[in-house]
């Protein structure tokens, strides 16, 4: 089977030269070991540079509102995911986009590699099949992907893009036998002290430079509530009170609609386990009201729609 | 420049000893990261480490700083202002680069036009130990920025790991007293300085990254409107990680923290990239969308700085490099400015 990237590049050349799109949203090769970069391609003899590996981690939904061009985007599963979210929210038109579905084997996430490494630095990084060679100053070492891969890969069911114009290559084998809200059902059965405990564990290393929400394709508001200043909703410190409220605000403005790409956690650059709050309301959401955003373009979002059969019980 | 000599074995005692006396700053580890924080324990500090996650910048410029409190009650409005009491301080383990930025916020801070009396209050107070880099990383450029791995500049020593001891450069005259002050640091034979040479020049070497920094402001002098600026900001998020965790970027907004009749005026610490960065009470925003954000963030540290302060408002510390997380390297955007 020929390389994905090279797939890739045979398919952004097409869409070009054909001007079925005018514009081409991938990966190329990112600076350092372990990095691709998003890339924005508008020349056929630019569509070169793009590529595909385990480092293609951003979700590329986020660059897709507010254009007028036609755009082909290079879409892993989670990121067609969120093309659906924003479809769904008229955000993006469906004609607009012409999706180049790469199916995916999940992520590598290199701190959980650097934390392998305690501090010894990575200098080159190659991929060969399922594993990573990793070379430093003095040292080569060779691990498994699958063992270094984002958290949300780890529970993810849509390793293939769910809506796609064009696949390249074959689909991949979903995960099987995963417990995907297995974390969370360990965090519910904590007692609401030891569940505080661990959310303003995670929360107080915030420095609020809102790379999560900026990450998110979801996270559009014209105004977010932390920048308004009439009224102001929150204050701008890093006091516990305020990153609390805008981890909480955050988390629960994305029910119904987060499909837990991973994207904030990837961002952030503390390291906050962001998915604690967000895949515990998926998770709610999935229980409540039956529905999982992203999964097609049919199901009414659960804020869109009432019914009167809808649970109340939490309505005390 | 005069040196003396600590073994490595006697740190963590002469640390001990600090903290009796001063408070003392020292990268630790913490939730997986080196952060500077205050130590009340010499061995609480780590040694071997490539850098800090966040710069040790915020000890004398807090994310959020109290600048006064207020309340209003039957006799009118009583305002408290912070007495700068602290115990003196010792900013120990810092690497050069973070150093370095130290001079450029003091140019900031305290200049001839502006004097910040927060800042000052401590930075007078304060003794900054750095450790010098004998192995650099890969994202390091200090030495394109008039910097490198054992450069002195915003040090008051600078210590040089030679294995079993590090040779002590006194480099200001409060590092000299400092120096005959303490009967830990011992006199240093020729012997140490000539591996202490070797040290350094085998650093310098391994700073293997480098941008041309000197063209930089000739170029931008003239790229205001260039379209340059159209494409570069494409992939930004507009998110603060590079300013946050930059030693350098010192911008800020003001913030009342009340609470019914009483309050904080707070300093925080603000980002270009942010939307509100420069909105006006208008409603007027003459920097609209990412593109002049982002222009504003190169313009300011590789332009304006240097207008004013004959220098770069960057050390090449590689913070912004290694977590922007869409990999936006800003020697990369260096080098396309200087291929315009």
């Amino acid at each position: 089977m020929p390389d994905t990237s090279v797939m890739i590049r045979d398919t952004a050349k097409k869409l070009l030269v054909e001007k079925r799109v005018d514009l081409i949203i991938g990966f190329e090769r990112g600076t350092l070991p372990l990095r691709s970069t998003p890339c924005f391609v508008r020349r056929s003899v630019e569509a070169e540079k793009l590529i595909w590996n385990a480092s293609c981690e951003n979700n590329l939904a986020r660059y897709l509102r507010k254009r007028k061009e036609k755009v082909g985007i290079v879409a892993k599963g989670c990121d067609t995911r969120s093309i659906i979210s924003l479809i769904k929210e008229k955000q993006v038109a469906r004609e607009q986009v012409f999706i180049i579905g790469v199916p995916c084997h999940g992520m590598i996430d290199r701190r959980k590699i650097e934390a392998k490494l305690d501090g010894r630095e990575i200098l080159e990084a190659d991929e060969v099949s399922e594993k990573v060679i990793l070379k430093g100053h003095d040292f080569t070492e060779i691990v498994a992907k699958e063992e270094f891969l984002h958290n949300s890969c780890n529970t993810c069911n849509y390793r293939n893009p769910v809506i796609y114009d064009v696949l390249i290559g074959d689909k991949v084998e979903e995960n099987r036998g995963i417990d995907e809200y297995g974390e969370v059902k360990e965090f519910e059965a904590q007692s609401a002290d030891r569940r505080w405990q661990s959310f303003t564990n995670e929360v107080s290393k915030c420095i609020r430079c809102y790379a999560c929400r900026n990450a998110c394709p979801l996270c559009y508001c014209q105004e977010c509530f932390v920048d308004s200043s009439q009224p102001r909703w929150i204050g701008k410190t890093t006091n516990l009170s305020d990153t609390s409220i805008f981890h909480i605000v955050r988390a629960f403005h994305t029910a119904g609609r987060c499909v837990d790409c991973g994207a904030c956690d990837r961002a952030c650059p503390m390291g906050i386990d962001i998915r604690k709050l967000t895949k515990k309301i998926e998770k709610d959401v999935k229980e409540l009201f039956h529905y999982q955003a992203g999964v097609n373009l049919e199901d009414v979002p659960p804020l869109a729609t009432f019914n009167l059969g809808d649970p109340q019980e939490f309505i005390k | 420049m005069k040196e003396m000599k600590i073994a490595k074995n006697e740190l963590v005692s002469f640390l001990d000893s600090l903290i009796s006396e001063y408070k003392v700053f020292a990268p630790v580890k913490r939730d997986g990261f080196v952060v500077f924080q205050e130590i009340y324990s010499g061995s609480e500090a780590l040694l071997v480490y490539a850098n800090s996650k966040k710069p040790p910048k915020e000890i004398l410029f807090p994310q959020s700083e109290v600048l006064f409190t207020y309340r209003l009650g039957g006799e009118g409005l009583g305002i408290e202002e912070p007495t700068f009491k602290d115990k003196q301080m010792v900013i120990f383990g810092i690497r050069p680069c973070d150093a370095k930025s130290l001079v450029i916020l003091d140019d900031i801070f305290n200049s001839q036009v502006y004097k910040d009396v927060y800042y000052i209050a401590k930075r007078e107070k304060t003794l900054v130990i750095a450790i010098g880099c004998n192995r650099p990383s890969s994202t390091c450029f200090c030495t394109s920025l008039g910097g490198g791995p054992f450069s002195p500049d915003g040090s008051d020593l600078l210590l040089v790991d030679i294995d079993h001891e590090y040779v002590v450069q006194a480099v200001t005259e409060k590092g000299k007293q400092f120096l005959k002050k303490h009967s830990e640091f011992k006199k240093v034979e020729e012997h140490s300085l000539s591996l202490m040479r070797s040290v350094i020049e085998t650093a310098g070497v391994l700073i293997k990254s480098k941008v041309e920094t000197g063209e930089i402001k000739k170029k931008l002098d003239v790229m205001f409107d260039d379209p340059f600026w159209d494409w570069l900001h494409e992939k930004c998020l507009d998110c603060a990680v590079c300013t946050y965790l930059c030693p350098t970027c010192h911008c800020f907004d003001i913030t009342d923290e009340a609470l019914d009749q009483r309050g904080e005026r707070v300093r925080i610490w603000d980002s270009c990239a942010f939307p509100m960065f420069t909105l006006e009470a208008s409603g007027v925003n003459p920097r609209p969308t990412s593109k002049e954000r982002t222009r504003q963030r190169i313009m300011h540290k590789f332009k304006y700085f240097v207008d004013n302060h004959d220098m770069a408002a960057c050390v090449g510390c590689g913070r912004c490099i290694k977590e922007c997380p869409v990999n936006l390297d800003i020697r990369t955007v260096l080098n396309s400015i200087l291929n315009r």
